[in-house]
């Protein structure tokens, strides 16, 4: 079925950022009529990738080719003037404008400088009509549903005589029969000859929709799979990979010591719900216990860990936290209850950019005192050299700007500030991603002894080795469900594959 | 000497004591303090004491600016202040008694303190953009001043409220040491305390800073609260120094004054790290830049040009960019790009 030419060829493709490789020398390529779905991890390279063939990043070196014509001096003009054509997940479309106008905006027909509106709604009419969309081109678009504006934002897209139609995470807002009339669209275009881009983490979807995959993995390039050729389990496991397997012999942890304390419950949640987030879940943190938290990317594992930690407000269902006498809605009271949640994303939801190693690791504890008992200047040291110290943090300078640090350090100032504040429950939201294999190690370590010290650990890790490694129990997430609460008893590596795979056999 | 060019004080304080140095050669006896009657006279002590509000009102301003916020409305509550307090004392019938002074004082000061709250709640609790939020009352705040008011410049004659705006203390015009007092207070409440910390983080990263326990809520209310009522004394002085509540025109444009002022001393508008001795600086910038347009007779018109070249001026020495370039670094390396 696909022609003997690919229409986007990328060859040896490497983009750097300051102190990472985010495309290692990647090779891509995309045939007419086929909808290729990009698969990987966070940090695998799939958004780096997006943007070099949309004109959005230079590449440092390789080559991009679209219908045999080079991509030079990228910008995303120049990317769609080759016939690359982009929806973004948030559409880039104007709610207030209407339907007509979205779809032609920048090339409506002209009577000499005036637009001419009639001729102009005529394009736009037949081109839904020819993706079979029945929409009124004179409707404006902020008064149709989202899913209805995603494809007029399509219809936008392929106005522009696309050859390629890139559609990043399109179906992460839409529900079943919504995915299904996209779908309907996508296969029009493919007969027509359209070459698609299909980036989502729905593995269902990818299933039903996608001809062909491209996994990448920590920047580089896994591999190119016929959708046929692939059962899920191997494509999942390509998509996380053994990788980090030889951790044990760079730094082995000592898991011998267990908690020997009676494992009294510190949350209990019932039928905590978000919704379009999370399906209601139930679930119980105990003293002593590492429970980890298994699935893919957009499963819901974050998602639980947020209604856990009350940084997110539950729809439905009760989160018990033994001891507190009122209901726990906010971060605050949550830490008010020795709860804490270290966000996967450092930069946005961790640390204070500007602030010092000091003031970082002492703001949860100072909050948590109140403005008005401030922490002695002596104290303030102490705590931080301390926590240096046992964090083996670099530069060991609490006056150094959290900002200059690496990834690694950050990770554990971050710690530091969370264990300053004592926790009965720790929720670590991916902690050892993008940090070094020593630091990886030392943070598994830390777990192992805070949760035979009593805390209560939830660890949630994209890498399943490390879940397994760690945790005393698993909850597998798939498709914004817990699917599964299983004790961790060493043997269980293929069965939680196979729950976060789902499906069965393709 | 690279130190010095980077410190965010440095320009500042040089354009101030350059503008210094252009009122004494304009008049030589700018500098000369005299006494008599046992205060104190002379061109600096009547910068400052006309400083005094615009001062209050930066200080207040410049909390609010560090929790990326800004507050458009103190403008109107400087006259809703002056407009509470002097229709009480003219409807008292006895705006001598000391104790009615004190009451008009104290009321006018608590609708300060409400307007500013009521400014925290749509900010803090509503969720209306600042910039939004604070319009609301900075378009209806003159009008509810004049229905205070009822339309009228209300003059009173009470020798105990005059103290405040033109009365003297220890040789010093109230209103200085008035304005002084509240800028110690502020500077040792947040320096002294955690809360200059707390506020620094709010500004920073609100989102880390809720989840690491900040009350974030809590300090957005408090900050617009504090900025109404910095505005409402500054309010009390205008209006006692012109013994007149004018609804009209009491406290006109003074936000732009006080944002100005912010600005200059060196608080980032997009929040975070805020300099109280950086916003004194620049709010007796702008000061003396209205004086020296005074003495040198400037029309008004070109003095609001002169204005905007110095505000220009400063921003630009204080930009990240030109700073790093006096320093000779290389330039700050680029944000990492955020893959997934």
């Amino acid at each position: 079925m696909p022609a003997a030419t690919p229409v986007v060829e990328m060859r040896d493709v490497t983009v750097t950022f300051p102190g990472v490789r985010a495309l290692d020398g990647v090779d891509f390529r995309m045939f007419p009529g086929e909808v290729h779905s990009l698969m990987g991890e966070n940090g695998a390279g799939k958004s780096t990738l997006v943007k070099a063939l949309t004109g959005a990043l230079r590449p440092d070196s390789g080559s991009i080719a679209v219908d045999g014509r080079p991509l030079e001096q990228a910008s995303p003009r120049k990317s769609q003037a080759l016939g690359v054509s982009t929806v973004y997940q948030d559409t880039n479309l104007l709610p207030t404008l209407s339907v007509t106008e979205n779809i032609m905006l920048g090339r409506e027909s002209r009577w000499g400088p005036f637009i001419d509106r009639s001729a102009t709604q005529a394009r736009a009419r037949a081109l839904l009509k020819e993706l079979a969309l029945d929409i009124d081109p004179a409707a404006e678009l902020g008064e149709l549903p989202f899913a209805l504006q995603q494809l007029v934002a399509v219809a936008r897209a392929i106005g522009i005589d696309a050859k390629v139609l890139v559609l990043d995470e399109p179906t992460a807002s839409l529900d079943g029969d919504e995915v299904a009339d996209l779908f309907r669209v996508i296969r029009h275009l493919k007969r027509r000859g359209t070459a698609i881009l299909f980036v989502s983490h729905f593995l269902d979807q990818v299933y039903e929709i996608a001809d062909r995959l491209t996994v990448l993995r920590d920047g580089a390039l896994v591999g190119e799979y016929r959708t046929d050729d692939i059962l899920r389990i191997e494509l999942v496991h390509k998509m996380i990979g053994p990788q980090y397997a030889a951790i044990e012999d760079v730094a082995p942890v000592d898991f011998s010591q267990q908690f020997a304390g009676d494992s009294g419950p510190v949350v209990e949640a019932v039928g905590l719900g978000r919704r379009g987030r999370v399906a209601p879940f139930d679930f119980v943190a105990r003293e002593g216990e590492v429970v980890g938290i298994a699935g893919l990317l957009g499963s819901g594992r974050t998602e639980v860990a947020r209604l856990l930690s009350a940084v997110d407000r539950p729809d439905t269902g009760r989160l018990r936290v033994s001891g507190a006498g009122r209901r726990v809605r906010t971060p605050r009271t949550a830490l008010r209850h020795r709860i804490v949640y270290a966000s996967e994303n450092r930069q946005n939801e961790g640390i204070i950019e500007s602030f010092s190693v000091r003031d970082n690791i002492l703001i949860a504890l100072q909050a948590d005192r109140g403005w008005y008992r401030p922490i002695s200047r002596r104290r303030q040291e102490e705590l931080a050299t301390s926590y240096i110290q046992a964090l083996n943090i670099r530069p060991a300078d609490p006056d150094a700007v959290v900002r200059d640090l690496s990834g690694g350090n950050q990770q554990k100032v971050l710690l530091a500030r969370w264990l300053a504040i004592a926790p009965r429950l720790l929720i670590l939201d991916e902690p050892t991603r993008g940090i070094d294999i020593g630091t990886k190690a030392e943070v598994q370590r830390l777990v192992n002894d805070l949760a035979a010290n009593g805390m209560a650990v939830v660890f949630i890790s994209a890498e399943l080795d490390e879940v397994l490694r760690l945790s005393t129990r698993i909850v597998v997430m798939r498709d914004r469900e817990m699917m599964a609460d299983i004790a961790n008893d060493g043997a269980s590596s293929g069965k939680v594959l196979t729950m976060i795979a789902g499906g069965g056999a393709p | 000497m690279k130190n010095l060019l980077a410190a965010r004080l440095t320009w500042p304080v040089v354009a101030l004591a350059a503008l210094l140095l252009l009122n004494f050669v304009l008049q030589p006896n700018f500098f000369s303090i005299r006494v008599q009657d046992g205060h104190l006279y002379g061109s600096l002590i009547d910068i400052v004491r006309n400083g005094a509000p615009t001062v209050l009102v930066a200080l207040g301003m410049t909390l609010v600016i560090a929790t990326r916020g800004l507050d458009l409305s103190v403008g109107s509550i400087v006259a809703i202040a002056g407009a509470v307090a002097c229709s009480i004392l003219a409807s008292s019938g006895s705006e001598a008694n000391v104790p009615v002074v004190i009451v008009a004082v104290a009321a006018a000061l608590a609708a300060a303190l409400v307007l500013g709250a009521w400014n925290g709640f749509l900010v803090a609790v509503v969720g209306i953009p600042p910039i939004v939020a604070t319009l609301i009352l900075m378009t209806a705040g003159r009008g509810l001043a004049l229905l205070i008011t009822q339309g009228q410049i209300v003059t009173v004659s009470s020798a105990a409220y005059r103290v405040i705006g033109a009365g003297f203390a220890l040789g010093l015009p109230v209103s200085i040491l008035i304005a002084a007092v509240i800028y110690a207070a502020a500077a040792l409440l947040t320096r002294k305390t955690a809360l200059g910390m707390l506020i620094d983080a709010v500004g920073v990263n609100p989102i880390a800073s809720r989840i690491a326990g900040v009350p974030v809520k809590g300090i957005n209310w408090s900050v617009y609260a504090f900025s109404g009522l910095c505005a409402g004394v500054a309010g009390l002085m205008i209006s006692s120094n012109v013994t007149a509540a004018d609804s009209n025109s009491a406290g006109l444009w003074i936000e732009l004054d006080a944002i100005l002022a912010v600005v200059i001393g060196g608080t980032p508008v997009g929040g975070g790290r805020f300099s109280l001795s950086g916003t004194l600086v620049g709010a007796f910038i702008i000061q003396t830049l209205t004086a020296t347009a005074y003495t040198a007779g400037i029309a008004p018109g070109v003095m609001l040009v002169l204005k905007a070249i110095v505000v220009a001026a400063v921003c630009v020495m204080q930009a990240p960019r030109v700073r790093s370039r006096a320093q000779r670094r290389v330039p700050s390396r680029p944000r990492a790009g955020v893959r997934s």
